[in-house]
């Protein structure tokens, strides 16, 4: 099982993460030449000024309005990208594998790095149950891309500090993330390929057509 | 996902009302499957496949804030109530569905984009209601009074059924209210070449007619060369963008377009309205293939900043005490004339008060995306929902609210009547007659 999960399953994985992003990019992109105003609409520069204000904290008005969801927003979501990719254990297993190294993350750094994703999870988890608004427009998939993303973090946690049935848990851990990968580009976790581009209209629709700004 | 509880006061519509009872379920599948593959393409899908649910759209929306948090009238929660079900049931839905559709789209949102500047991903949810709109449009589902400001456009190419000798009656007759303050002043009809064509909208001539008259003193104080049109296509306003009725919309705008062609202008100068411009500036010509006007549209609120920025019209005496004006969110957050609005406020008035939030984060009048033309059935929930905005006149303390916009200047109304602010609403063209100083050589 083990062999399995950690060899072809992790080749299989990223194939689909990586082909099923491009060929979503490409499928929007191609769908939206046919809308004859879009890119017609679009500016690079007004889109950068959009993306700079947006992934900047407290750098638009939105932000600024909710302090604590966008400290935990930005903690979260930077810790989501960086643990994995600069994360020790996991370069190790790709240097042995296919002798590809890069800078790592001092271990007490990626374990805080961990508990700050799980807690960015919980506040997204509690704010779903609380907040009437967000309840409103919750369903099972909003608890299940929570579960997604929250498992692999949780099952790295307790692997690395082995806990408990190490085995059984590291096997769950790189089989969570691979689940994660896969379901990237199908599920709305994709706003991690789209939001740019949303970013990018609503900004240069703003700013390059309306002579206005989007923050 | 569970429908969400809106508790709404039964309102009778009776357009609204027939079109529920003749719709059958063919019909609505047919139009919604229509619009969502053939019109919005990739852009629905990428929002509604982008959208993270996270609810940040909910601070910005006036409705949600003036009805104490009502998760009903959060932004989110109408995307959920109209297109999501859409695009679940793959536009198997009933008439019922369409009617609430109607009222969330309508009624119940002013499409004023403030909401998609405060989604992390800049999702435009305005945009996502002018699809339902256009599909309850397609529907034959509109607000009745709406819906006659429409067959007005596409009978008369007016908004308020003006005839064409009534137009011009008014016009010769503003001209000469005009001439009790520049006895010289004229107001030219069909002058080929002239370099600007001024338009209105249907409700000038219908009963605002003395801004006919400020406009006629404005321009000859001014020394501007302009006329207006004695046809049809004097008329900039467009109910139709509104209710989702493209093609009368296109209509319109191809014609107000086609007016100042044949009358070779230089560019067209429009009296104080929002939607006017959106309609001439962006939405009419997007939808015409042009993208962008063949002749340039300035909106009033620019025009007299480059009046008074180049001294063709100097100010005689500035308004006294406070004074606060609304920021319309067609030309502020939409057009970016904030800075040129406080301005012109400044030159013209001694105290200035500013509204908090301003420029493109200040909130809507809440008539405008045409839910005041849904007429007096649904008055009494938008009233109700411009709560937050009469809070923030209040905290001003003016006398008086400028509203370089139609739709606001009904809209501000509705709100000091409403909210007992006793306060005065005026077009800015009314502060600049009591303000501005009429040169000896042109004086009665």
């Amino acid at each position: 099982m083990y062999e399995f999960v950690s060899g072809p399953l992790v080749w299989i994985a990223f194939i689909i993460f990586i082909g099923g992003s491009l060929y979503k990019i490409y499928h929007m992109l191609s769908g939206a030449k046919k809308d004859m105003t879009l890119f017609r609409h679009m500016s690079l520069g007004h889109s950068a000024a959009s993306l700079i204000h947006w992934l900047i904290p407290f750098n638009n008005q939105s932000m600024r309005k909710r302090p604590i969801f966008t400290i935990v927003s930005f903690a979260f979501h930077i810790c989501l990208i960086f643990t994995p990719i600069f994360l020790l254990g996991h370069l190790i297993l790709l240097d042995e594998s296919l002798n590809i190294s890069w800078w790592s993350l001092p271990e007490g750094v990626a374990d805080w790095m961990t508990i700050i994703v799980i807690a960015g999870c919980i506040f997204y988890l509690v704010r779903r149950l609380t907040d009437p608004v967000v309840q409103n427009v919750t369903d099972g998939s909003d608890y299940l891309l929570l579960a997604i993303t929250a498992l692999p973090f949780i099952t790295g946690f307790i692997a690395y500090h082995q806990l408990f049935a190490y085995k059984t848990i590291l096997i769950l851990h790189i089989l969570t993330g691979e689940i994660m990968l896969i379901a990237i580009p199908f599920t709305r976790l994709s706003h991690m390929l789209f939001f740019v581009f949303t970013r990018a209209l609503f900004g240069s629709e703003q700013g390059y057509w309306k002579h206005s700004k989007d923050w | 996902m569970k429908p969400t509880i809106a508790i709404r006061e039964p309102v009778v519509d009776d357009l609204m009302d027939q079109t529920e009872k003749s719709l059958t379920e063919d019909q609505i599948e047919k139009v919604i499957n229509e619009v969502i593959d053939q019109e919005t393409g990739v852009r629905l899908q990428t929002y509604v496949n982008t959208c993270i649910h996270c609810g940040l759209c909910s601070e910005a929306c006036h409705w949600f804030l003036s009805n104490d948090r009502d998760v009903s009238f959060a932004p989110v929660t109408k995307v959920k109530d109209t297109i999501w079900v859409m695009l679940e049931k793959k536009g198997k839905v009933d008439a019922a569905f369409i009617k609430r559709c109607s009222q969330i789209a309508h009624t119940e949102c002013n499409v004023c984009r403030r909401c998609g500047m405060y989604c992390p991903f800049g999702i435009d949810i305005a945009y996502m209601m002018l699809v339902v709109r256009r599909i309850c449009a397609k529907l034959e589902m509109v607000p009745l009074y709406l819906q006659d400001t429409v067959n007005s456009h596409a009978a008369t190419m007016n908004q308020m059924w003006v005839k064409p000798d009534e137009w011009i009656d008014t016009l010769q007759w503003q001209e000469e209210e005009g001439q009790g303050y520049v006895p010289s002043a004229r107001l030219p009809l069909e002058k080929e070449g002239a370099e600007i064509m001024y338009s209105v909208i249907g409700p000038e001539p219908k009963f605002l007619a003395q801004l006919l008259g400020n406009i006629t003193v404005i321009m000859n104080v001014a020394g501007c060369d302009w006329t207006m049109p004695a046809t049809a296509g004097w008329d900039n306003s467009n109910m139709a963008m509104y209710s989702g009725d493209f093609e009368v919309m296109a209509r319109v705008e191809r014609l107000h377009h086609e007016t100042a062609q044949r009358l070779k202008v230089k560019k067209i100068v429009m009296g104080e309205c929002g939607h006017a411009f959106r309609g001439g500036e962006y939405d009419g010509p997007t939808w015409l293939g042009w993208m962008s006007p063949p002749i340039p549209i300035v909106h009033a609120v620019a025009f007299y900043y480059d009046l008074l920025v180049s001294g063709r019209i100097k100010i005689a005496k500035k308004v006294e005490g406070p004074v606060t004006a609304q920021y319309p969110c067609n030309i502020i957050r939409n057009a970016g004339l904030g800075s040129k609005l406080r301005y012109i406020m400044n030159a013209v008035c001694e105290d200035f008060v500013d509204l908090v939030p301003n420029d493109r984060h200040a909130f809507c009048c809440n008539a405008g995306g045409d839910t005041i033309n849904c007429g007096p059935p649904w008055k009494k929930i938008r009233v109700q929902s411009a709560r937050l905005q009469s809070e923030n006149f209040k905290r001003t303390g003016a006398h008086t609210i400028v509203t370089p916009c139609h739709n606001c200047h009904s809209g501000v109304e509705d709100i000091v009547d409403g909210y007992k602010l006793g306060m005065h609403v005026k077009f800015f063209s009314e502060l600049l007659i009591e303000a501005m100083e009429i040169p000896e050589d042109l004086q009665a």
